[in-house]
């Protein structure tokens, strides 16, 4: 079966181009297997489109459970042996308990409950599980091309750092591996095999610099996500326990509340700490210290990307529930309170990932509401962020490379000193919140879910204010971007090819997933949604036309710089009169000279981070609290 | 039900009505000081002039900008006329208004930069509300389309009196009349000068004026929507809830942006939430 | 007629007056002269402007901004000398401060003399500069920019920052 060959491909190929990647000792032998190998995953994960998009839910049974299984727990157990070492090693003791508690759950589930455990199809594919494949699958490998420039300036700016590029490569394509894995299994057991992987990789790449923060970051990190692999694995004990032995995805999500609820909600759970909304919000923020592509892979196509496809996995549970809503509480304050966040913060790159919080938060809010509607947007807010977001991240860290700095402010004039890569940065920051772009179609569509909602009003009254703020912030680093000094000069330099080539596709696919959204919603949304709920969603035929019409506005616009004009008299910003020079220096009073620097407005009393942050804490640790309690009364009463 | 015919009057006839109304503004705010004023046609001329003068500016792309301010804000009319869908019509209103926004901040001046920042609160300030209208429209008529709420027969205005009276506090700010007109004014100096738009002239100035009036028209078809089931009444509310911000622009003092943003949210939130809520009770708990 | 002359938009800049004059001005805003009448908006910006109405005389502290703020505005453009300080010096022509009258500064196309001014005289000055607007518009004459030649270590700044 030529399907089954896809999937095995798109799950394995990675895995042994990581292996080839961990001996190829040259630069050059790594830079072409690291190219082919994109190239390949992405070929395959679009040809897995066209061969199956009209195809439904598949279910695959080829693939022997038995012995897979045993090598999948020996893995698991390995890596845990691995963690536990490095955890003492460190003198991390809170990482050490968790890996210890997990292990022994584990270890207990398959001793006692995995002889009684039949699952008919390990491996599946639907709509949801393509879409994933392909952001991953494109995303993520451009990000790994771009990897190569960025790594290789990286370490020539930084000599005092290791030079481990082989082992960074190697668990990148382990990462792309194991999320591939995570979309296809049907097996929960298998899920949260390439679950913990992806926990592992993670680990792995913030700790890549190996400076102290780092490695403090990458083990905030794990403990996190560890919390989350506990609940995981005790959603699996449930299951063994209570649940018949009913381990297919395909079944539990069709099994009813009783049996699979609270599983659900703890998976739920698990969802949240990798998708880092609020009280385990800290780990993506500190994951910054990483070297950039790889806050660019964590932010857009896989890690976080995880943590929501699961919740969304399981949204026909929590159709309304309290479970459901208290999960959708805990993702619209995320929304409010990171966006409120990300105003204050000056350091860009924090910008995005609280940004990626918010959003992040967005879903989780639709995948929990669970209807229909709101699955829609869910899925469609999953893979415009996935775009804009890693182009913004890329883009970023081009732009750190040449200015040596992640602030906003240090952006000033941008277009002028790198008018290609500031144009992309544009693109990026336009496709996150202005109209004809995907975001805000998601956005509109989330509104529309919300409204029709049981409840629904709370959720639209804290997405209008949290979209509020989303604008605030992304327009005024804009603004930052297309400031046009006269002073400065063009020192954008020779872009390396691959990190242009990474750029640049990505710039596009803002554009065309955005001129192809109706039919991506037709062919993939609308069946997954037919199938899973019964019901479709979609917007009228007006507005489609509308907003094509707009961006083909947007994109006309730029090109009236081709027209011929004439020279239009230029005059000196008015300065109440002072003579100032080009780069903006007055001569103050008594003749002494100042310079002129404009900062953006940051409203630290009103959106401070400590502030916001403990507030989100506790209040989404309570609703996590009501989250669970309530999924147990729901099933015991 | 996309009225293209609506569509095109709309951009050929919403400068003239947005001038007079713009002059009538003038005209009446003079008669409150105990001045003549100018004639009613004052702005036309105003903005005749400015297309005389010299487009004299810091850079190139300020021009690109305030033409695409224009643009989208026509645009968005448009579609408000011709019977779109509100949402898109607010977030059509969101991205021309981020255009003037940008074409401030390409110009890297103090004062125009403060102005592009005090514009962002206010865009900050008035957006939930904003949304809140739209989505308060829909429960009331359980449409978004502007063509089905502008013809319904039910008296929108009574469902949701409180998003009325929250739409009506941030239409101050959306007209940029006092105590509201922080990030740039109709009226004489200012702290930061003419905020976002000091650095533009002549002819590309002449476009952001027309950009207003295009923009005022549009938010009187906002109000309209509140009646839109007696088009009479309608029309007498439009024109008598216009008199009434100008009344509000000269009786009071400019406020600092602190205060806009604060109060325009709590009007949003306390507004809008019992509305909202309201409603849903009201209608048995299922919408 | 054109546009120009219905909609002139002044800009008033207070060079070292003693404050007298710019009263006056400031009286011509009031319902008792209301010059709004005539379409007259004091700006506040010269970017905005079509008229330059300066008070006061030219001394050390402020020669600088009124070349930079004449050359800012946009053409076609007047200057209206409002009072006999901003039209010769005045009384305080002897002063070691004072250099003199605007005129030795920017070309002034409207003289108002008076101490101070009369708004009376104010506007009939204004009215005045609307006709030498017309004129330079219809003859299309872009105003040179004015750099200080008395003073050329000044030279390069009188733009605005050319260096
Ligand atoms: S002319 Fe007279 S009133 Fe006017 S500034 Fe000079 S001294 Fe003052």
């Amino acid at each position: 079966m030529q399907f089954v060959q896809l999937l095995v491909f798109l799950i394995l190929f990675p895995l042994i181009a990581a292996f080839f990647l961990l001996i190829a000792r040259k630069d050059l032998e790594r830079e072409w297997i690291v190219k082919l190998s994109a190239l390949a995953i992405g070929i395959v994960s679009v040809y897995l489109l066209i061969t199956t998009y009209d195809k439904g839910t598949l279910l695959i049974s080829a693939i022997p459970a038995e012995p897979t299984g045993l090598v999948m727990f020996i893995l698991e157990m390995l890596i845990a042996v691995y963690i536990l070492y490095l955890g003492i090693k460190h003198k991390k003791w809170l990482v050490v308990g968790l890996i210890l508690v997990q292990s022994v759950m584990m270890l207990y589930f398959e001793l006692v409950y995995s002889h009684s455990v039949h699952v008919q199809a390990n491996l599946f594919s639907d709509e949801l599980s393509i879409i994933m494949a392909l952001i991953i699958g494109i995303i993520g490998s451009l990000i790994c091309v771009y990897s190569l420039g960025y790594m290789k300036f990286f370490h020539e700016h930084h000599p005092e750092m290791p030079d481990k590029r082989t082992w960074f490569f190697g668990t990148m394509f382990l990462f792309l591996s194991g999320m591939f894995g995570l979309v296809f299994s049907n097996n929960i057991i298998w899920v949260y095999f390439f679950w913990e992987i992806t926990t592992l990789c993670s680990f792995l790449l913030i700790g890549y610099t190996k400076t102290e923060e780092a490695t403090n970051n990458a083990f905030l990190a794990l403990w996190m996500n560890l919390l989350g692999g506990i609940a995981f694995a005790g959603a699996i004990i449930w299951l063994a326990m209570f649940g018949n032995g009913i381990m297919g995805l395909d079944a539990l999500t069709t099994s009813g509340k009783v049996i699979a609820l609270i599983p659900a909600a703890l998976i739920g759970f698990a969802g949240l700490t990798k998708a880092a909304q609020l009280p385990f919000s800290a780990w993506l923020v500190g994951a910054m210290v990483a070297p950039t592509p790889v806050s660019a892979l964590l932010h857009s196509s896989t890690m976080v990307k995880a943590g929501v496809y699961i919740i969304v996995r399981f949204a026909p549970v929590f159709d309304s529930t309290v479970t459901g809503y208290m999960i959708a509480m805990v993702g619209a304050l995320t929304f409010l309170l990171a966006s409120g966040i990300a105003i204050s913060q000056s350091n860009a790159k924090r910008v995005l990932a609280y940004s990626t919080i918010a959003n992040l938060g967005l879903i989780v809010a639709c995948a929990g509401i669970g209807t229909y509607e709101a699955i829609w947007a869910a899925i469609l807010l999953i893979v415009f962020h996935a775009i804009s977001k890693s182009l913004l991240f890329l883009a970023t860290g081009t732009v750190e490379h040449r200015i040596k700095s992640r602030e906003i402010d240090d952006m000033n004039g941008l277009i002028v000193r790198m008018p290609k890569i500031a144009a992309m940065m544009v693109i990026g920051i336009a496709g996150m919140f202005l109209l004809p772009f995907g975001m805000l179609i998601s956005k509109w569509a989330a509104i529309r879910a919300f409204i029709d909602a049981p409840y629904g009003f709370v959720f639209v009254i804290m997405l209008a204010f949290g979209s509020a703020l989303t604008l605030f912030f992304w327009a005024k680093w804009m603004g930052k971007i297309i400031a046009v000094t006269s002073d400065s000069k063009n020192i954008e330099g020779e872009v390396d090819r691959s990190e242009w080539a990474a750029l640049v596709s990505l710039a596009g696919l803002t554009f065309v997933t955005t001129l192809v959204f109706p039919m991506l919603s037709t062919h993939l949304l609308e069946p997954f949604l037919m199938t899973n709920y019964g019901h479709i969603a979609q917007l009228s035929q007006d507005n489609i036309i509308i907003m094509i019409l707009m961006l083909f506005l947007l994109m006309v616009m730029p090109l009236s710089i081709l027209l011929p004009k004439h020279k239009h008299r230029h005059l000196a910003p008015y300065m109440g009169g002072r003579t100032t020079t080009a780069d903006m220096r007055f001569s103050g009073s008594l003749g002494v000279q100042k310079k002129t620097v404009l900062s953006n407005y940051y409203l630290q009393d009103w959106f401070g981070e400590k502030k916001l942050k403990s507030w989100g804490i506790w209040l989404c640790s309570a609703v996590i609290c009501i989250m669970i309690l309530s999924a147990v009364f729901r099933v015991v009463m | 039900m996309i009225d293209i015919i609506m569509a095109i009057v709309f951009v050929l006839v919403a400068p003239v009505i947005g001038g007079l109304v713009a002059g009538i503004d003038r005209k009446v705010t003079a008669h409150m000081q105990g001045r003549v004023g100018p004639s009613v046609f004052q702005p036309f001329w105003d903005v005749g002039k400015l297309f005389e003068k010299e487009n004299a500016v810091v850079n190139e792309t300020q021009i690109f900008y305030a033409i695409c301010y224009v643009l989208f804000m026509a645009f968005t009319g448009a579609l408000f006329f011709s019977g779109g869908d509100l949402l898109l019509v607010i977030f059509a209103l969101t991205l021309s208004q981020v255009f003037l926004v940008l074409g401030a901040f390409a110009a890297n001046s103090p004062y125009s930069y403060v102005g592009a920042e005090r514009e962002l609160l206010q865009i900050m300030a008035y957006e939930p509300m904003v949304i809140l209208t739209a989505v308060g429209m829909f429960v009331a008529t359980r449409s978004f389309n502007v063509a089905d709420i502008a013809t319904t027969t039910i008296p929108v205005v009574l469902l949701i009196p409180g998003i009325f009276l929250g739409f009506l506090y941030t239409l101050t700010i959306k007209l940029r009349k006092s105590p509201f007109d922080i990030s740039t004014s109709h009226h004489a100096h200012q702290e930061i000068v003419k905020g976002v738009t000091t650095e533009f002239s002549g002819p590309s100035l002449g476009l952001i004026e027309i950009t207003h009036w295009y923009e005022t028209v549009l938010l009187l078809g906002f109000l309209y929507l509140f009646f839109g089931w007696n088009p009479l009444l309608a029309v007498v509310a439009v024109i008598v809830l216009y008199l009434l911000e100008i009344l509000i622009d000269n009786t009071n003092a400019r406020m600092r942006w602190q205060f806009a943003v604060k109060s325009a949210w709590l009007v949003a939130l306390v507004a809008g939430f019992i509305n909202l809520a309201a409603l849903y009770f009201l209608s048995g708990g299922v919408s | 007629m054109t546009y120009l002359a219905k909609s002139p938009w002044i800009f008033h800049y207070d060079a070292s007056s003693c404050n007298g004059c710019d009263i006056e001005i400031l009286a011509c805003l009031t319902p008792m002269y209301d010059v709004e009448r005539f379409g007259i908006i004091n700006t506040g910006n010269p970017k905005h402007a079509d008229i330059f109405v300066v008070t006061g005389s030219i001394n050390e502290a402020n020669r600088e901004v009124i070349q930079n703020l004449y050359n800012q505005m946009p053409d076609p453009k007047v200057v209206v000398a409002v009072g006999i300080c901003a039209c010769s010096g005045g009384v305080f022509r002897e002063c070691y401060n004072v250099a003199g009258g605007i005129d030795k500064l920017i070309p002034v196309d409207v003289y108002v003399p008076g101490c101070a001014a009369r708004p009376e005289s104010i506007i009939d000055g204004i009215v005045t500069a609307l006709g030498v607007l017309e004129e330079k518009r219809s003859k299309n004459i872009h105003s040179k920019v004015v750099t200080d030649h008395e003073r050329p270590e000044r030279h390069n700044h009188a733009q605005g920052g050319a260096q």
